[in-house]
Formats: C-alpha cells, structure tokens, sequence
C-alpha cells in the first residue's frame, strides 16, 4: 500500500480507533458457553483488546483454571464474535497475570446471584483451615442458613451447596 | 520458532519435564475413577482434580516443547515418549488402591506441591513458569483441603475406615522421600534459579502432615529408606501398564486428533 499523503492521517487514526472500539465491543458480548449469564467481561477474563506492533487487533484472553475445558471453546467464540463483527483480529491466550474472582465485576456478580448461582464471597486469600466454611447466601432466598454439598461442582469453577431455609440446591461460584 | 540449543535450555526442558510428568501421571490416575468413586460427589470432585493436574501438565508440556525448540507439542511429549522417558516420582504413579490410598497419595502431594508452586511463583527466573505455577498454587490448595479433610474424617472415623487408613499410610510413606530429592537435572534448576529446593520445603510439608495425622489420630509409619528412581526414569511396573493405556489411541492410530 502506497503511503497516504499526510493530511489523511488524522482520519485513518480516528477509522482505526473506531475498529478497536468495535472490536472491544464484540469481544466483551461474548458470553461464557458454561455460565451463559455473564460475558467474558463479567468475569474479568477478557484482559485486553488493543493492536499489536504489527497493527492488527489482538484481544488476550486468560483461562479461569488451568485445565478448564472451556477454554477453547471461549476463544472460538470471541474469533467468531470478531468476524460477525466484520473485525480481522487474534486471539491470544494470556496466563500472567492469574486470574482472580476478584476480577469478576460487580454487575457480573449481580447477574450470576440473578441466574442462580452464587457470587465469590470476599475476596482470594491463600490456604483455609481444614474443615473451614465460607457463610454463602442463598441466591434464591438470601438466606445465610446453607450448607455446602460438595467442593466440586458441575464445573472447575463452582462448589456445590444447598439452603437450609428454601431447600434450593445451587452452584456456588469458587473464590481463588 | 527454535530456541538456541544450549545447556541451560537443555536444563530446564528437562527440570519442565519433572514438573509435567507429575501432573500428567498423577492426573491420570485421578481420572481412572471417574464413573467408579463412593459417591456422585467424590466423582465430580476426583475428576476435576485430575482436570487441574492435566490442565497443568499441558501448560507445562507446551511451555517445555517451545524452550526445546524442536517442534514438539503438548501431545508429542504426552503421548510419545518411551517409559524410561518419563520423569514423574514413584508416588504419582502408585496405584490408586482404595479410597483411602488415593486420598492419602493426594494429600502428600498436593502438601508437597502447593507450597513447592508457591515459591516457584515468586522465585523462578522464568516469567511463563511462575504465571503456569500461581495458577497451579490456587488448585492445588484445593486439592490439599479436600484430601486433607477425607484423611481426617476417615482416620478418625470407624474402625474399619482407620484401618484403611493406616495401611495406605503403610503403603505410601515410603515414596515421599523423592519429592524432596533432587535429581540432577533439578539441581541444575535450582543453581540457575529455575526452581527452588525442594528441600526447603521439608519443615512446611511436615508440619502440614503431622497436623492431619495429628487430627486424623494416625501414626505415620517410620521409614529407613525411602523409595526412589523414577527421575531417573526407573520406574514401577504399574507405570507400564498406566501408560498402555494412557498412549494407547496415540500409539495405535498416530496423529489421532478429536
């Protein structure tokens, strides 16, 4: 490509933020294919969106945990949405810096507690205690009377709990 | 893109090996009890543990394969390496025996490895590892727990639960030695900052042991020798029979992807 004479160069700019705008856009809508309620934004996993020295749009993505087997599956579905999106960009698998429930915003939080799933209580800490439990709230009821059914539940990410007040069984969303 | 050949890559390749050979083996015996264990619950909670450790030693694997640089992938170091290639500790590859045993097998490791992913975290020269061990630090302080938690609950629990207890206590103790053993490839890590010493961690990994078998109402077994010879690829021979059917789709149908 011929280089453009100078006094295009403010409008080329503008087009090219335009795009990255867009692109960002796409890429947060993106739901996650495991927990449909909340994006990838929501939980804080898409970690940026911004061009690359060679020019082209790179959206980084960071896996929740290390063997989650969405993780695939999430980034075809941000190259998808950047397609739709009429967007030439890559994806990139970014793992520093580890992500943290703290990441998870606090609309996601609302709308993982909206859909049925509890949010992370407080926020990551390193070892607990054996035998330690975390007071998680009903996300039905609100109740605090819960109990936990097992550490690991239907996902890496979530442990398994029910309420002792409303009888609902649910997903708690793991603090790490 | 070939990185240099030279000793220090060399090294690390290999200390990259250690690390992912232990997550691969131990992942893979977690995963022969799905479908098998006492309740739905321990069922989820076994697979996602072996989902952990194999999402680790995949990290690791292809992290080992770039600083190799000769194109080998995740599933080329996985899948097509002859036994005596394998460097994982005799420990992840035991058996995994009844309930009791796997719990208790977890809960050396995972004590050995939290803390040991920790101080890689915070210590290694190596920016891609210290992102693949904060990860790996947060999981496996889950794994600790919940092993933990089981030992207690079946050391203090029935007579028959104890016993159980005590036995896998007798079968195992003797292959943690290994996990504080470096290996000469590990010492060569450790002088070039890759690693920590994983003897440092001897006190802490103690401590921990002593406190669960301390609740748990168990005596750990006095050892005078401890096993070893699997970092230098000597194996049991259970670990043939694992890794037939570990390698068995890549080995029979090569290149087989999903």
């Amino acid at each position: 490509m011929s280089p453009a004479p100078a006094k295009n160069e403010g409008a080329r700019n503008e087009v090219a933020d335009f795009e990255l705008a867009r692109a960002l856009e796409a890429a947060s809508a993106v739901p996650d294919p495991e927990v449909p309620c909340v994006t990838v934004a929501d939980l804080g996993i898409l970690r940026d969106v911004s061009r690359a020295k060679d020019g082209v749009i790179t959206v980084k993505l960071t896996p929740t945990y290390s063997g989650c087997p969405a993780v695939i599956a999430i980034e075809m579905a941000v190259q998808s949405a950047l397609i739709e999106a009429g967007i030439d960009a890559r994806v990139e698998r970014v793992i520093t810096p580890t992500w943290t429930t703290d990441w998870i915003t606090p609309e996601g939080r609302e709308k993982l507690r909206a859909y049925g799933i509890a949010p992370p209580v407080g926020s990551s800490g390193g070892r607990r205690a054996f035998f330690s439990e975390e007071t998680v709230a009903c996300p039905r009821c609100g109740s605090n009377n819960t109990s936990k059914v097992s550490e690991f539940g239907s996902t890496a990410c979530k442990a398994h709990y029910r309420c002792d007040d409303c009888a609902e069984p649910f997903d708690y969303f793991k603090c790490i | 893109m070939a990185a240099p050949d030279n000793d220090a890559n060399h090294t690390a390749f290999r200390a990259l090996l250690e690390l992912a050979d232990d997550c691969l083996v131990l992942g893979h015996r977690l995963s022969e009890w799905c479908g098998h264990a006492p309740t739905l619950e321990e069922d989820l909670a076994l697979a996602n543990m072996g989902l952990d450790l194999l999402g680790q030693a995949r990290a690791l694997y292809a992290h080992a394969g770039e600083i190799e640089g000769k194109g080998r992938s995740e599933d080329d170091l996985a899948f097509l390496r002859r036994e005596r290639d394998y460097r994982n500790c005799l420990l992840v590859e035991r058996p995994n025996g009844d309930f009791a045993v796997t719990m208790l097998r977890q809960l050396y490791f995972a004590a050995f490895m939290e803390p040991y992913w920790r101080d890689i975290a915070e210590s290694s020269t190596d920016a891609d590892l210290r992102g693949i061990a904060a990860k790996a630090q947060k999981e496996m302080a889950y794994h600790l727990r919940h092993a933990g938690e089981w030992v207690i609950r079946l050391g203090d629990g029935t007579g028959e639960s104890a016993a159980h207890m005590a036995a896998a206590a007798t079968e195992l103790h003797r292959y943690t030695g290994e996990l504080f053993m470096a290996s000469p490839v590990r010492t060569e890590a450790v002088a070039a900052g890759l690693l920590p010493d994983p003897e440092n961690l001897r006190e802490a990994w103690d401590d921990t042991i002593a406190t669960v078998f301390r609740t748990a109402k168990l005596t750990a077994p006095e050892v005078r020798v401890h096993q070893k010879g699997g970092r230098d690829g000597l194996h049991g021979e259970d670990m043939g029979h694992l890794l037939a059917e570990l390698q068995f789709m890549q080995r029979a149908y090569p290149g087989l992807s999903w």
